[in-house]
């Protein structure tokens, strides 16, 4: 079955400077090693292709079941003098939860 | 020495409500209460206004939120620790002083100044971000140190009851009353660590009450018209309980709490402050009553030896337009008119950016969402060295009222300096922070 992030996880976009900040939360903590194995940064990066054009790391926080993705040069020209309506990015948490994955109760 | 102190969050940014401040004072039974008034290019504007007029500079609201703020910090025994100093920590000492006399108040107020180092940096030195010299990025306005602790601690050893500071480190003025209440030493990193996670969790306010967080149906958020603040109880071995006054709105769980902790964080195994590198890996949250989140674990390791300075300069001007097209083939006509202004301008502004808002202005992109809306605004942003150039862009939208696409109306069009920001550092041995007290 193919979902969307947005219905099993919730995200929170942060900028510094021209970097941007992906938090990825499952709803269900039991669902972390499902989003780790599925959410990749391959996956990430052609998903937010025109969004992000430097390298994005993934790091994975078992402490709070939660995935976090740095993006390097997001938007047009960094946050502080990008021509973008929203120039903080702040609505782009909602652009990661566009992505669909598969997913199937089982996990497998 | 307390075993216990409750630290309030009352302001996440400048542009903050002002009412939460003044219920966490009124009903929070706090030993603290923080505003954290300060973004990124927050005191680069301040540094204008105090070039334009010296004794302003500090914060646009400081005045509302003292007024408001001032009575009931006095009568419960609540010290504001707030770097709505921005640009002119002195002035604004000032400005709170005349505030107090006017109202009849006895109060002191700590200034605490030093972030300034627009004389101590070289344009010739690099930034963090493009490894080009800073001059080159365009006119220098501001460059500010993110201070931390060791320049707030000696404020707090006074008995002013206002600290007001200019940039500090966000959860350094959260810290700071851990630090002076706990006698912790500076060098012992694990509960600095621990603290600056309690910092980090309260210092955007709203955001860890179900402010940027609701989302109906998915992640409801009751009351978010009166959205209840954060406080903190924090305990000597730098573990914390966050909540709220009981009876305003939001809601803080697991959820507000886990989105709030990776807020703007870009390597949580080493999330830097001046004040220590903080682990954000081994932090445990627990949900321990209706809007009640425990804080356990987190740890710290030595602090960087450089300051990390901020600098604004001028980039451009930015100039907008917008006009909006409705009902069938509205996207068709927004695109004519896309074609009609970039024919007209692309030779003066290259780099035009246009944007159809209802379907990519945030994104670039509709993903798999591409139903043509019904009605569609055409956004229209380009770059100019001066104000008038600027305006060109507007004036060229709103000309489409009588010489483009049928049915364009609701023109807006704008002009705005903007302000970029690099980062750079600074060793901490040229940096001198001092207190100047000031008394009602």
């Amino acid at each position: 079955m193919t979902v969307k992030l947005y219905d099993i996880a919730h995200s929170r976009a942060g900028d510094k400077g021209n970097t941007l900040t992906l938090s990825l939360i499952p709803y269900k903590e039991e669902d972390f090693p499902w989003l780790c194995q599925q959410v990749t940064v391959d996956k990430v990066k052609a998903h937010l292709k025109e969004i992000v054009r430097g390298d994005i790391v993934r790091y994975e926080l078992a402490n709070i079941s939660s995935l976090l993705f740095v993006c390097q040069q997001a938007l047009t020209s960094g946050v502080t003098t990008s021509l973008s309506l929203d120039s903080h990015g702040k609505s782009l948490s909602y652009a990661l939860l566009e992505m669909e994955i598969e997913y199937s109760d089982g996990h497998d | 020495m307390k075993d216990k102190i409750r630290i309030g969050c009352g302001a996440g940014f400048s542009g903050d409500r002002l009412e939460p401040a003044i219920i966490l004072a009124e009903k929070g039974e706090l030993n603290y209460l923080v505003l954290e008034c300060l973004a990124e290019r927050t005191i680069a504007l301040a540094q204008k206004r105090k070039l334009h007029d010296e004794s302003k500079g500090y914060d646009i609201l400081l005045e509302r939120r003292i007024h408001s703020l001032l009575p009931t910090l006095k009568k419960n025994k609540v010290r504001l620790i707030t770097n709505m100093g921005a640009a002119n920590p002195l002035g604004a000492a000032k400005k709170i002083i005349e505030i107090a006399k006017e109202s009849n108040i006895g109060i002191s107020v700590a200034a605490v100044t030093g972030d300034d180092v627009f004389d101590k940096i070289d344009p010739q030195q690099k930034t963090i971000e493009t490894n080009e010299t800073l001059s080159a990025s365009g006119k220098l306005i501001s460059a500010n140190a993110y201070l931390g602790v060791d320049a707030i601690l000696p404020a707090l050893k006074t008995n002013a009851d206002i600290i007001i500071t200019g940039r500090m480190a966000d959860p350094s003025l959260f810290l700071a009353p851990m630090i002076h209440e706990f006698s912790w030493s500076l060098n012992d990193h694990n509960p600095l660590g621990k603290g600056t996670v309690i910092g980090h969790l309260l210092e955007c306010a709203g955001q860890i009450t179900g402010g940027y967080f609701a989302d109906p149906g998915k992640k409801d958020v009751p009351g978010m018209s009166l959205l209840g603040h954060p406080f903190a109880d924090v305990f000597a071995d730098g573990s914390g309980v966050i909540s709220k006054v009981e009876g305003t709105g939001g809601i803080i769980n697991l959820q507000t709490a886990k989105e709030q902790l990776l807020y703007e964080v870009v390597n949580p195994f080493e999330y830097y402050t001046p004040d220590v590198i903080a682990d954000f890996t081994s932090v445990s949250l627990k949900e321990t009553g209706q809007d009640r989140i425990r804080v356990t674990g987190g740890s710290g390791k030595e602090r960087p030896s450089t300051y990390k300075v901020s600098v604004g300069y001028h980039a451009f001007y930015q100039g907008e337009g917008e006009i909006s097209y409705a009902g069938t083939n509205a996207m068709g006509r927004a695109k004519q008119a896309e074609s009609i202004i970039t024919e007209r301008l692309k030779d003066s502004f290259p780099g035009l950016q246009v944007d159809y808002i209802g379907s990519n202005a945030l994104h670039h992109s509709s993903f798999k969402n591409s139903n043509e809306p019904y009605e569609i605004r055409l956004r229209v942003a380009g770059r100019g060295d001066s104000f008038e150039k600027a305006a060109i862009v507007g004036e060229e939208v709103e000309a489409l009222y009588t010489n483009g696409p049928a049915g364009g109306g609701g023109v807006r069009k704008y002009v705005n300096e903007v302000i970029g920001i690099v980062s750079t550092l600074i060793e901490k041995e040229k940096v001198q922070s001092s207190v100047t007290l000031f008394h009602s």
